[in-house]
């Protein structure tokens, strides 16, 4: 379970939010710099709130006046917005960078359901934004995290690899059974993917709806 | 004229040793200064940068209080270790290291902030530790700007001579790196052999130049691939 409840000081205003979460899609849902990117990257240990709490199924991520978890021993799976692909790596490079050994078994059904097997000898300049992404994602589940951070995944994608990139993030979630957390500016995105919809303005929750459970459409 | 090719062998001798302790230190500095932020931060690069600025006769008469038999460190090193600083090769080296540090530190700081900070995060929360961050993301990536410090460090260090003369003097044979077997045999009279050395070390520091601006365009044209 996901516990959040944060505040930070933002230029133009405080953060200030609390939620949680068990294994469901949340997305964070609101208008550009209203504190989503900050919400994922103080889960993700990139940046400290200066109050509250973060903890996931039970350890303690951030609490305040105690020092906090660091980055590398959260196990959290981020999917940077424009995907974050080392440029010097090949695919298979990529997304065997944060791979732990002995869990590479792990990974060959996910490059099968992704569909990204023949690319694994390519560099991410000579991929397509659709594939780009799916790398990103493969990548970023291959260390078998306990929540996955999306931070605006399809926002560089055209409108039909849009929508098979959502209902492909839609099964691997059913596959994976861990809570992602998901951040987009896109009301149709948010609706088609949320479980539940955190909707945000200047740093605060200002409605949380709950969506009727959907399952993954057909890529097809 | 007869040629005694050992200035050129003392010359490459201290660049070679000054640049590999130049390219360490400044990329190791570099790095750390990029990653902190910390009350004085602006004054420390200031004194990094310093020797860029500053008259080489001072930095050499600032080795020479440091360096020589009084001096702080010149007494450490004597002591400890036996080792001579003041008209000895150890003396150019200390000399080039300090003259050419500036160069590669610029290089080597412009190179690790033109590395995308979320490709050094999305490595931490795959849970590589920030050694292992540093040497499969920040130092390939980092690489160009580092190569092109480390080639202006060592034509720096091909070329230094004030402080190089104020701190290891001239004594042929074992200090004369060719800026000074240059400034020396002008001194003599000795037109031919400056000369000789002249087109040397213009030779050297337009090969190095021409490669430099030569690999900086490659790799121009390969990040923008990448992008």
């Amino acid at each position: 379970m996901l516990e959040v409840d944060i505040q930070k000081r933002l230029p133009d205003f405080v953060l200030d939010v609390s939620f949680s979460t068990e294994q469901e899609i949340v997305v964070l849902f609101g208008p550009s710099g209203s504190g989503k990117t900050t919400i994922l990257n103080s889960i993700a240990g990139l940046v400290h709130p200066d109050g509250g709490h973060i903890s996931l199924n039970g350890r303690t991520f951030y609490s305040a006046g105690q020092k906090p978890l660091a980055v590398q021993k959260r196990n959290v799976g981020y999917l940077f917005q424009d995907y974050a692909l080392f440029p010097h790596m090949t695919v298979s490079q990529n997304i065997r960078y944060g791979l732990r050994k002995g869990h590479e078994l792990h990974l060959e059904p996910l490059l099968t359901t992704v569909g990204i097997d023949h690319l694994l000898d390519k560099y991410p300049h000579q991929l397509s934004g659709g594939q780009k992404q799916r790398v990103a994602l493969v990548r970023a589940l291959a260390t078998e995290p306990d929540i996955l951070l999306l931070d605006e995944p399809l926002s560089a994608l055209d409108t039909a690899t849009r929508k098979q990139c959502q209902d492909e993030l839609l099964r691997l979630h059913e596959m994976w059974g861990i809570p992602f957390l998901l951040v987009t500016h896109d009301r149709d995105e948010a609706e088609k993917l949320g479980d539940t919809i955190l909707l945000m303005e200047n740093g605060r929750i200002v409605e949380a709806s709950a969506q009727k459970s959907h399952t993954a459409t057909s890529s097809s | 004229m007869e040629t005694n090719l050992t200035p050129l062998m003392l010359s490459l001798k201290v660049a070679a040793l000054s640049t590999s302790f130049v390219f360490v230190l400044g990329m190791l500095g570099a790095r750390w200064m990029t990653q902190k932020e910390f009350w004085g931060k602006n004054v420390l690069e200031s004194f990094f940068l310093l020797p860029l600025v500053l008259p080489p006769t001072v930095v050499g008469f600032g080795l020479l209080l440091l360096f020589g038999k009084n001096g702080f460190l010149g007494q450490l090193l004597e002591q400890w270790f036996g080792i001579q600083v003041v008209f000895t090769l150890s003396g150019a080296v200390i000399a080039s290291i300090v003259v050419s540090f500036p160069l590669m530190y610029q290089s080597a700081a412009a190179a690790f902030t033109g590395v995308d900070q979320r490709l050094e995060n999305a490595a931490r929360t795959m849970g590589a530790s920030e050694w292992r961050v540093f040497w499969t993301v920040a130092f390939p990536l980092a690489w160009p700007g580092l190569l092109a410090g480390l080639v202006l460090s060592f034509a720096r260090g091909l070329g230094e001579f004030g402080a190089t003369l104020m701190l290891a003097g001239y004594i042929p044979g074992k200090t004369d790196t060719i800026p000074v077997a240059i400034y020396f045999a002008v001194e003599a009279g000795q037109m031919e052999k400056a000369l000789f050395w002249v087109v040397i070390i213009v030779s050297l520091g337009m090969g190095t130049t021409l490669w430099l601006n030569w690999w900086s365009r490659r790799n121009v044209r390969r990040y923008a691939n990448q992008k």
